[in-house]
């Protein structure tokens, strides 16, 4: 079993089948991850490049830890938005790195598009690891195994989205993947950081916490950007932090047993309160982030399978 | 020398009917046109074996990319590109780099026009200095150079109280003011239209409501002003609703539409392709299809090309980052004939649109299929099938949305002041 794509760009692309197969297969490699010698072969000989326009702490380590488990060898390179503007282009990066043979290469870039972009010039594989405002397909499938082994299913579910959807790729991803799924998804958070007709995104609006997350399994917060008050997004972090972010009173409109997730990394007190975040009974910011290991090399093994039958005599010389 | 074009479905869009028959040429003008229009003792007679002859296309907002931008666009590229579509005249646009913003510049760009190419050239000239929207340009003395309209092309005059002086002052002049109707605060930034598209593929998007806004606003001007305004390009269904309302109240303005516009939806970006960028975005299907519409009960009056030629690399970019704009002299008339074969609008409200309409507005003699009109003509067979391969066009710059796509519509000849001007290799000599 593989994907049917060489490159995991989207959500959108992946179906069903596809989603559960990642999930069956993370489950594995966070057993693994669970050992005190995390060793697998997946990736032995390969080479990975993590290629980030867009400076990342986390996500980058994840995708490096879950190279190196593998046994990739991974190569880091940060790009300086201000700089790549000025000299080489993407594409002609994009060709670079792809004369260096790698077998995967994983990208991150601030605009949307560009991941897509890329993938076009190169022969290997190509995870997003976040583009613009349009997917973090990575995430979404975190995302969806925190929910999976909390909640014991992912479909039926209530799922509320809260804060600045508008510029956030992780959003549009998590809708789509738990939309596929059957779940009521619901968005929450003011009317300039929502984008236009998200509503015929297959999923409710609503302008306050009490309404959105009423009866919500699932609260996902987002980050909100510092910067966003420059662009007369919102008045001010307290206002914002009154109206949309999150704290013990506020999560009371939920289910009893509702779950906390965000993305990271996390304003504490500015989308929800510190105390909040660490309470592990109700928190479970910490198990996405283990998630997001295993997540990750799942969709590593799966999508060097496709290279590995694509390049028949590997499997046998290789190992 | 007199021609005689026989056996043609003559396309009149000055009577709008389209009907077999014969058109003579004497030197640079018609002679006679109609069913009975033979026995002129012709030297040359071109039997068109029923196939169309129609005014050659006078086309309004073209971008020849000189001077500055030679490797994207030149004259003798863009003249080359044009008499292949049919296009006859074009109505060049000054956002070169620098500017046509003085009549040094415009004299320079028309001699190298008349030097370079066959296809006649009328030039629009900036409204204000260096495009910037802070000082009006020499209009009188552009006009006395051969400017036919004034126009900051998509570069909005943000200040509204300069934009008013430039009306004003364009209205005493009898100059035509070529308005680009867009909010220019809302569309900041953007690439595509705000909606169900946009959001999905996480674009920074603008209100397909931007458009009506800029328009209101530059009509309320002309009504302040009695300026003469002509919109470049509409392309929503409200702005379009605006300008109805306008004309019915006695405003003396027009708008027109591109080719895009009337062709492709924003869901034809798909992937990100740039070659769909355009400015205004491409909009929703609604919004097309009232374009179409607002051509057929002739509220839109004029449809162009816009081209705007692009090199690769500026198109080789993330979609936020890549270039605006397509190259359309070549597939101005096969795509405008799409709109023919879906019934959708007839051969003559097409060239009404596409050359009866720009030459008025500009106030030519051209775009007319009558008895001393120039005789500047297009033979073309509206049903011949092609797929557009984009490196086999004139232009330079090959950005064009319909590469790889099926076609209808070949032009065979082309005639400019009664010379032939182009004709399509595999038609037979005369």
């Amino acid at each position: 079993m593989s994907l049917a794509s060489r490159h995991l760009l989207g959500i959108e692309q992946l179906s069903i089948q596809e989603i559960f197969l990642i999930l069956d297969l993370a489950e594995m490699y966070v057993e693994l991850n669970r050992q005190s010698v995390k060793r697998a072969d997946a990736l032995s000989g390969m080479t990975q490049i993590n290629l980030f326009y867009e400076p990342s702490t986390r996500t980058q380590a994840s995708f490096e830890v879950a190279g190196k488990r593998l046994g990739a060898h991974v190569i880091n390179m940060a790009i300086d938005a201000s700089s790549a503007r000025k000299g080489e282009t993407l594409i002609d990066t994009a060709m670079t790195l792809n004369a260096m043979k790698p077998d995967l290469l994983v990208v991150r870039h601030g605009l949307s598009g560009a991941v897509y972009l890329l993938s076009q010039k190169v022969n290997c594989a190509v995870l997003n690891a976040g583009d613009g405002r349009h997917e973090h397909p990575t995430q979404a499938l975190l995302d969806a195994l925190t929910i999976r082994r909390t909640k014991g299913r992912l479909h039926g579910l209530t799922i509320a989205i809260c804060g600045d959807i508008l510029h956030s790729r992780v959003a549009r991803s998590n809708i789509l993947l738990l939309g596929k799924l059957q779940n009521r998804i619901r968005v929450i958070g003011p009317r300039t950081l929502l984008p236009a007709e998200i509503d015929q995104l297959g999923v409710t609006v609503h302008d306050s916490m009490r309404d959105g997350m009423h009866d919500a399994d699932v609260v996902m917060m987002l980050r909100l950007q510092k910067e966003r008050m420059h662009g007369a997004f919102i008045p001010s972090e307290r206002e914002y932090f009154h109206l949309y972010g999150l704290n013990a009173r506020k999560l009371a409109f939920a289910r009893d047993d509702a779950i906390v997730m965000h993305p990271g990394p996390i304003n504490r007190g500015v989308e929800i309160d510190g105390t909040l975040a660490d309470d592990i009974k109700r928190s479970v910011i910490q198990d996405q982030v283990e998630m997001g290991v295993a997540v990750r090399m799942a969709i590593m093994d799966l999508v060097t399978r496709n290279l590995r039958e694509q390049f028949g005599d590997f499997e046998e010389s290789g190992r | 020398m007199k021609i005689e074009l026989y056996n043609a479905m003559l396309v009149d869009p000055e009577v709008n009917s389209t009907y077999l028959g014969s058109i003579a040429i004497n030197e640079n003008r018609i002679l006679a046109v109609g069913s009975d229009a033979g026995n002129q003792n012709p030297e040359i007679r071109i039997d068109c074996a029923g196939k169309c002859v129609a005014p050659g296309i006078v086309d309004i907002g073209v971008k020849i990319c000189e001077p500055g931008e030679r490797h994207k666009e030149s004259f003798q590229s863009a003249g080359s590109a044009a008499v292949a579509g049919g296009i006859t005249t074009m109505v060049t646009r000054p956002d070169t780099l620098p500017a046509i913003d003085n009549p040094e510049t415009l004299e320079f760009f028309a001699r190298r026009a008349r030097a370079s190419m066959k296809v006649r050239v009328r030039p629009v000239a900036a409204l204000t200095k260096g495009r910037e929207g802070r000082e009006l340009s020499e209009i009188s003395l552009l006009k006395d150079a051969g400017a036919v309209g004034f126009s900051d092309c998509d570069s909005v005059v943000e200040d509204t109280r300069v934009m008013s002086r430039c009306l004003h002052y364009c209205s005493q002049r009898g100059a035509l003011v070529i308005g680009h109707p867009q909010d220019p605060g809302l569309s900041r930034g953007s690439s595509a239209t705000s909606g169900r598209f946009a959001s999905m593929k996480g674009l920074p998007a603008v209100s397909f409501l931007a458009e009506k806004m800029g328009l209101e606003r530059d009509l309320a001007l002309v009504e302040l002003t009695g300026a003469r305004y002509h919109a470049d390009q509409l392309s929503t269904r409200a702005a379009v609703e605006v300008l109805a309302r306008a004309v019915q109240s006695g405003l003396d303005v027009t708008a027109g539409v591109s080719i895009h516009h009337l062709t492709l939806n924003e869901m034809d970006i798909a992937d990100f392709r740039t070659f769909f960028k355009v400015k205004p975005p491409l909009r929703a299907e609604v919004d097309r299809v009232a374009m179409v519409d607002a051509v057929a009960d002739g509220t839109i009056k004029i449809i162009s090309s816009m081209h705007t030629p692009q090199d690769e690399e500026s198109k080789r970019l993330p979609f936020e980052h890549a270039a605006s704009g397509a190259v359309a002299l070549e597939t101005l008339l096969p795509a405008a004939l799409r709109l023919y074969h879906s019934g959708d609008l007839t051969l003559s409200t097409l060239f009404r649109a596409l050359s009866l309409n720009p030459s008025r507005l500009l106030g030519q003699e051209t775009g007319r299929l009558a008895a001393g009109a120039p005789a500047d003509l297009v033979v073309f067979d509206p049903n011949a099938p092609f797929v557009l391969d984009r490196f086999r066009l004139r232009s330079k710059s090959r950005n064009t949305p319909f590469d790889g796509q099926l076609l209808q519509g070949k032009v065979l000849r082309t005639f400019v002041d009664g010379q032939e001007v182009f004709r399509a290799s595999d038609e037979g000599a005369q």
